[in-house]
C-alpha cells in the first residue's frame, strides 16, 4: 500500500493516465482524423451554404447580398439545363445496375480464364474517367470514330454524336455507364460468390429456374451488393464532372452542362469568377444529394445499432 | 451456384459458352482496343484514311515523341507526388481512427462514425469554393502540398469506415487478453492490432493510389501549372495542344493510364477486396 501510493507521488501523470488510458485513448487516437475532416469537409458544407449568401470574386470584400444568388439562379435557363441533365445521368445511371448483375451473371462460371475475364471485364473501372473520355471521344469521332462508322454503315448518315445538343448528353452518359457496369458487376460478382448453395439446391428441388430462380432466391440474397451498387451509382451520377469536361467542356452551346461542371464554371469563370454563384448552385446539389445521403446513412446506422 | 454451371450443360452450350466469352470481352474493350491501335499508328496512317485497319508499321515513336516533346514525364512525375504521400497519410490517419471506432465503446462513437459515413457521401463540388479559398489563405494553392492535405482529409472518410469494420470483424478476446495481462493501449494498438490489419492496409493502399492518382476535379481546382499538375488535369492541356493528332492523344492516355493499371493487376486480389467490402453480409 505505501509503495503504491510513494508510486503515485513519484510519478502521478503516468498512473493516472493508466488508470484512465482505457477511456482517453480512443479520444486521442481520433482527434487528427477527427480534424482534418471537421476541417476539409464537414465546415466546409457550411460555409458554401453561407457563402451562397455573398457576391464574391475571390479576391475583393464580399459583399451579403441574401438570397439573391438563388433568386437568379431560378430565372437561368442554363441552371435548368444541368439540372434536367443531372436528372438524366440519375435516371440513366441506373441502368448500371441491372447491366452489371447481367454481366456478373454471365461470367459466374467455373471455367478456364475465368480470373483473367473477370478482371478485364473489370479493366475500364480501374483507368480515369479522363482516359474514359479522351476514349469516347475517339470512338465517337465524326468521320473516323467506330462508333460513327457503324451508324453510318447501318443508316447510311453518321452522327456526330457530341456536336448535337440533343444527343451529346446521351453520349457522356454511354461513357459514364462502362467504368460504372464494370464496378456494379464487380459487386455482384462477389455477392453470388456468397449465395447459399444449399438455398439454390432446395429451390431447384422444388422447381425453380431461370428467372423466378434469380427474382425469387437469387435477389433477396443479394440485397447487401445491389444496396452498395445504388449508393455508388447514385453518387457517380451526382459526382459526373469529369467527363463532361474532358469530351465537350459543357458544348455544344451549353447543352450537356451538368450542376457540378455549371457550378465550376461559374465560379471560376473566365469572365471574372463567381464564387457566390457558384457555391448557391452547389448547395442546390448538395440539397439533392442529401435526400439520398440521409436515407442510405439512415439504412446503415440502423444496421450498426442492430449489430453493436 | 446460380447460374447453374455451364459444367452440367449439354456439350453444344459449353462450346457457345466459350466461344461467348472472348466475343463479349472483346466487344466490351472495343474503344480501349481501338485507342491503344491508334497509339501505336503512325501519322501517315491516319492521314491516309487508314483509322480502322492494322497500322502500317508498328510507331512506338508515337509513344516517343509523346514523352519528349510533352511535359507528360512532368505530369506523370506530379501525380506520384501526390498519390504516395496521401496513400500514406490516410493509411496513417484511417488506422488510429478505425482503431478508435472499431475497439472501443463510448457514448459518441456511433455519431462520429456517422459523420465520416455522411462526409464521404457529399458532393465534393460542395467543398470547392471554401476549399479553394483555405488553400489560397494557407498559401498552398498550385502547390503539391495544398492538394495533398485536401485528398488526405477526404479519404479518411471512407478508410475509417473500412478500417472501422475490418477491426470489428477480429476476434475481441485479442485485446481483452492483452489487457488482462497489463499491456497498455498504445501497445495494443501497436503490437496486436496493426499486424492484423494487414491485409486492410493493402487493400486501402491501393483503392486510394486509383483513386487519387484517377482524381481530376480537384487537380484542376487546385493546381494550374505544369510544375504541379498531376497527369489528369495534364491530359486535358495536352488535349487541346493536339488537336485532331489522335495517335498522340492516345498514348498519351494510355500512358497516364498505366500506373493504376499495373496497380491494379499486382494486387488485385486486395483491390477487389477492397472495393466489395460490404457488397456481402
Amino acid at each position: 500500500m505505501s509503495l503504491a501510493s510513494t508510486n503515485i507521488h513519484a510519478r502521478p501523470n503516468r498512473s493516472w493516465w493508466k488508470q484512465n488510458q482505457q477511456m482517453l485513448t480512443p479520444y486521442l487516437f481520433l482527434i487528427p482524423g477527427i480534424v482534418f475532416f471537421l476541417v476539409y469537409v464537414i465546415v466546409p458544407v457550411f460555409q458554401s451554404f453561407w457563402l451562397s449568401g455573398f457576391d464574391w470574386d475571390g479576391l475583393g470584400e464580399k459583399e451579403w447580398i441574401g438570397l439573391a444568388n438563388y433568386r437568379e439562379l431560378f430565372d437561368d435557363s442554363a441552371f435548368y439545363t444541368s439540372l434536367n441533365n443531372n436528372v438524366l445521368w440519375l435516371v440513366l445511371y441506373m441502368v448500371a445496375v441491372p447491366l452489371g448483375l447481367a454481366i456478373a451473371l454471365f461470367l459466374n462460371q467455373k471455367v478456364r480464364f475465368m480470373r483473367a475475364y473477370k478482371s478485364l471485364f473489370f479493366f475500364p473501372f480501374v483507368i480515369s474517367q479522363v482516359v474514359v473520355g479522351l476514349i469516347f471521344a475517339w470512338f465517337y469521332a465524326p468521320g473516323f470514330g467506330l462508333f460513327y462508322l457503324l451508324i453510318e454503315w447501318l443508316t447510311g448518315r453518321g452522327i456526330a454524336v457530341l456536336a448535337d445538343p440533343d444527343l451529346v448528353t446521351y453520349g457522356i452518359i454511354a461513357a459514364g455507364l462502362w467504368p460504372q457496369i464494370a464496378y456494379t458487376m464487380i459487386l455482384y460478382l462477389t455477392g453470388l460468390n456468397a449465395v447459399d448453395p444449399e438455398q439454390i439446391e432446395a429451390a431447384r428441388l422444388d422447381g425453380a429456374k431461370g428467372f423466378r430462380m434469380l427474382w425469387f432466391v437469387i435477389l433477396p440474397q443479394l440485397r447487401p451488393a445491389t444496396f452498395i451498387a445504388v449508393v455508388v451509382t447514385v453518387i457517380g451520377a451526382l459526382r459526373s464532372f469529369d467527363l463532361v469536361s474532358i469530351m465537350t467542356d459543357g458544348g455544344p452551346f451549353g447543352s450537356s452542362r451538368v450542376l457540378s461542371f455549371y457550378m465550376y464554371e461559374q465560379a471560376l469563370s473566365e469572365y471574372g469568377y463567381r464564387m457566390g454563384y457558384g457555391a448557391s448552385i452547389a448547395v442546390i446539389l448538395f440539397l439533392i444529394m442529401l435526400v439520398f445521403i440521409s436515407g442510405f446513412v439512415w439504412k446503415m446506422v440502423g444496421d450498426e445499432r442492430k449489430g453493436f | 451456384m446460380f447460374p447453374r454451371p455451364i459444367q452440367q450443360r449439354s456439350r453444344a452450350a459449353q462450346i457457345a459458352y466459350q466461344a461467348a466469352l472472348p466475343l463479349a470481352l472483346i466487344l466490351w474493350l472495343l474503344p480501349l482496343i481501338g485507342v491503344a491501335i491508334t497509339s501505336i499508328k503512325p501519322a501517315a496512317d491516319l492521314a491516309a484514311g487508314n483509322y480502322f485497319g492494322m497500322p502500317s508499321s508498328l510507331a512506338f515513336s508515337n509513344y516517343v515523341d509523346v514523352f519528349t516533346n510533352s511535359p507528360i514525364g512532368q505530369y506523370i512525375w506530379n501525380s506520384f507526388k501526390v498519390t504516395i504521400p496521401t496513400v500514406i497519410g490516410t493509411l496513417v490517419l484511417s488506422s488510429l481512427t478505425g482503431f478508435a471506432l472499431g475497439i472501443y465503446k463510448f457514448r459518441a462513437n456511433i455519431w462520429i462514425f456517422f459523420m465520416f459515413v455522411a462526409g464521404n457521401f457529399v458532393p465534393f463540388q460542395i467543398l470547392m469554393v471554401p476549399v479553394r479559398d483555405m488553400t489560397v489563405q494557407l498559401g498552398l494553392y498550385n502547390t503539391t502540398l495544398g492538394l495533398v492535405l485536401f485528398h488526405i482529409a477526404f479519404q479518411t472518410g471512407f478508410c475509417t469506415l473500412f478500417m472501422r469494420n475490418f477491426i470489428r470483424a477480429l476476434p475481441r478476446a485479442l485485446v481483452e487478453a492483452a489487457r488482462v495481462e497489463g499491456v497498455s493501449e498504445v501497445r495494443i494498438f501497436w503490437y496486436v492490432v496493426l499486424p492484423l490489419m494487414r491485409p486492410a492496409l493493402a487493400a486501402l493502399a491501393v483503392l486510394v493510389f486509383t483513386f487519387i492518382w484517377n482524381d481530376y476535379f480537384w487537380a484542376t481546382v487546385l493546381t494550374t501549372s505544369k510544375e504541379t499538375q498531376p497527369v489528369t488535369a495534364g491530359l486535358y492541356s495536352l488535349n487541346g495542344l493536339w488537336i485532331a493528332q489522335w495517335q498522340l492523344v492516345s498514348a498519351g492516355a494510355i500512358m497516364a493510364a498505366m500506373p493504376p493499371v499495373a496497380m491494379f493487376f499486382l494486387m488485385q486480389r486486395h483491390f477487389i477486396a477492397g472495393l466489395t467490402l460490404g457488397a456481402v453480409k
